[in-house]
């Protein structure tokens, strides 16, 4: 477990924060300028704020009120950047170990042939990083990171400087890292797809403060802390997968209810995630028929939220779980939609993209 | 070496040995110094800058003369060196002294400019792999700046080579003690028929020079395949 709190002024705004980070993926959630970035190099060591305490598992990195302050390289911490800084003069094997030289002795050890063949970089170990691309260079960045046997591993927006195809490429690796190794991990991201993907719980900042902080699929749930706007916000479903079909559809079960995807590369019988956004869900007051939508949920009004736009939030109870739906307040008048209203929740197959669904993070984990 | 008399040889001899101590005993401290400028912020860092770059845009006579009342037998650094042994006036020591004086600004300037060219996050990543502050220089950034240290001793080699107006100064033109190949030079002009003395002494300064510049150039570009193609 990793508390933080911190007080540090930041250019327009003082970031002054506490939270407490439990085991699994901790996503710091915010937009450009938040203090995400401040926050986690504070935890690393590589910036002093003005004031606070940070400690992983009981073990104090630094309590400026004590005038404790454990240096970097003390940390025991694994730091995966935005920009992989892999050391240009060595090569991949040398860059996967030179966090071994300096790990103290006794330390468990990740065993190199372990790593390398989770991260599918067996055949890059003798090049320089100047012959890598950017995700090959980022999965040696991972690897690197992981092989210092860290307490914890921090990452900068690891994917943020890579494009969509690169971004597809890495995000299963940090599921692994979370699923297989179990290696706890603070996250920090501005892309409602990849928290979506990989949080086990999110701490969304604002302005250098918590705006809110919950799991996963709790924080989701409410458009108003969605620091990308609206559009981002939606709901984040499990389902076990149920079958490929020969046509290009995977059959998952949420629930008791049966959800048609496009097809997802995991084998039958995995649990995934699936995120549904807000704006891609119909509300119907009558089952529909004769509708191309293949996914149909039955649902009841559980809230709805409007403001002076002209959308409104719609919350739904389902066997499949919590769905939200973005309509506008003039649909929800004319469907007369009020709380505990029962409706259907449609959802085109094609709307949910294969960013949108990756394996479930297990639940009591 | 037939074809040079044991005067001119003598010369030549000396401006290499007092070129290479010059270069190389200061490397650890320009080193040193061009680190502390690039990275480190601090009180009177600008008097540094400006004490270590004096020696470029001072009259080298006054150098040298400076040189002189600091560690002349007659100064208070130059005595107390002395009692431990190590004295610089009219000897070849004291020449290597000068030439390391002139030659320190132009190797800071070379080191500085490689280390202000290493993106300083990469030492930072070696402190969150665990690397303490000396390690992450010894095992990122030197190896990194290794071509920029070959240009800062070669530099600082030519320097030495060609350095005349400090040395004479402070330790004169003493054969076999502290005439190096440019007071030759010099003093070769002042005799009549000493023309071709001089000129066997230039055509070596042109090579060494030459040779010098082609070693730095090879050695810098076998760094440079070593780091993949930085």
């Amino acid at each position: 477990m990793l508390e933080v709190s911190l007080r540090q002024p930041l250019d327009g705004f003082t970031l002054d924060l506490s939270f407490e980070a439990p085991a699994g993926v901790t996503v710091l959630f915010g937009g450009s300028g938040a203090g995400k970035t401040a926050v986690i190099n504070a935890v690393a060591g590589l910036r002093r704020p003005e004031s606070g305490r940070v400690a992983l598992n009981g073990r104090v990195l630094f309590d400026l009120g004590k005038g404790l302050w454990v240096p970097p390289h003390r940390r025991r911490l694994g730091y995966i950047f935005q920009e992989a800084r892999l050391f240009p003069h060595l090569t991949v094997r040398q860059n996967l170990l030179f966090g071994r030289w300096f790990a103290p002795r006794g330390a468990v050890r990740e065993d190199l042939d372990r790593i390398v063949t989770m991260l599918g970089i067996g055949a890059l170990m003798q090049r320089h990083p100047v012959a890598l691309s950017g995700g090959e260079k980022q999965r040696v960045a991972i690897g690197r990171a992981l092989l210092s046997s860290p307490d914890l591993i921090l990452a900068d927006e690891p994917l943020a400087a890579l494009d969509e195809a690169r971004k597809e490429e890495i995000l299963p690796y940090f599921e692994r890292l979370r699923d297989e190794l179990k290696v706890p991990m603070l996250y920090v991201s501005h892309s409602a797809a990849e928290v979506a993907r990989l949080a086990t719980s999110v701490v969304v900042l604002k302005d250098g403060q918590v705006q809110r902080q919950g799991n996963a699929a709790e924080v989701f749930g409410d458009d108003r802390v969605m620091p990308t706007g609206v559009r981002a916000a939606g709901a984040l479903l499990e389902a076990r997968l149920l079958r490929h079909h020969p046509d290009g559809l995977s059959e998952l079960d949420a629930g008791g209810v049966s959800l048609f995807l496009p097809q997802v590369q995991q084998a039958p019988g995995s649990l995934l995630r699936v995120r549904i956004l807000a704006q891609d869900v119909i509300l119907s007051r009558h089952r529909p028929e004769g509708l191309s939508a293949l996914n149909i949920l039955p649902a009841e009004v559980e809230q709805i939220r409007s403001g002076s736009g002209p959308g409104a939030m719609v919350s739904l109870k389902t066997d499949a779980g919590r769905v939200l739906a973005r309509i506008t307040r003039r649909s929800a008048q004319a469907l007369e939609l009020s709380c505990g209203t029962p409706c259907y929740a449609v959802v085109k197959s094609v709307a949910i993209a294969r960013s949108d669904v990756g394996g479930a993070v297990p639940v009591d984990d | 070496m037939s074809w040079l008399g044991p005067e001119e040889w003598q010369a030549v001899a000396l401006s290499l040995k007092v070129s290479i101590w010059a270069s190389l005993v200061t490397l650890p401290f320009g080193i040193f110094t061009a680190y502390a400028l690039a990275r480190w912020q601090f009180p009177g860092k600008q008097l540094i800058n400006g004490l270590v770059h004096l020696p470029l845009i001072l009259p080298p006579v006054v150098t040298g003369y400076l040189l002189l009342l600091t560690f002349g037998p007659q100064a208070g650094l130059g005595g107390f060196l002395q009692q431990f042994g190590m004295s610089f006036a009219f000897r070849w020591t004291g020449a290597a002294l000068a030439a390391a004086i002139m030659g320190f600004p132009l190797m800071v300037r070379a080191i500085r400019l490689s280390i202000e060219a290493v993106d300083p996050k990469l030492e930072q990543a070696a402190a969150t792999l665990g690397a303490n502050p000396f390690w992450a220089f010894v095992t990122v950034t030197l190896p990194l700046i290794l071509p920029g240290i070959l240009a800062g001793v070669i530099l600082a080699f030519a320097k030495a080579m060609g350095e005349f107006g400090a040395t004479i100064t402070f330790v004169s033109n003493i054969p076999g003690q502290t005439q190096t190949l440019p007071s030759a030079i010099y003093a070769f002009l002042q005799v009549p028929g000493g023309e071709s003395a001089a000129l066997r002494l230039v055509g070596i300064s042109v090579a060494v020079a030459m040779g010098a510049l082609i070693l730095s150039e090879v050695l810098a570009r076998r760094a440079a395949r070593r780091l993949g193609g930085l």
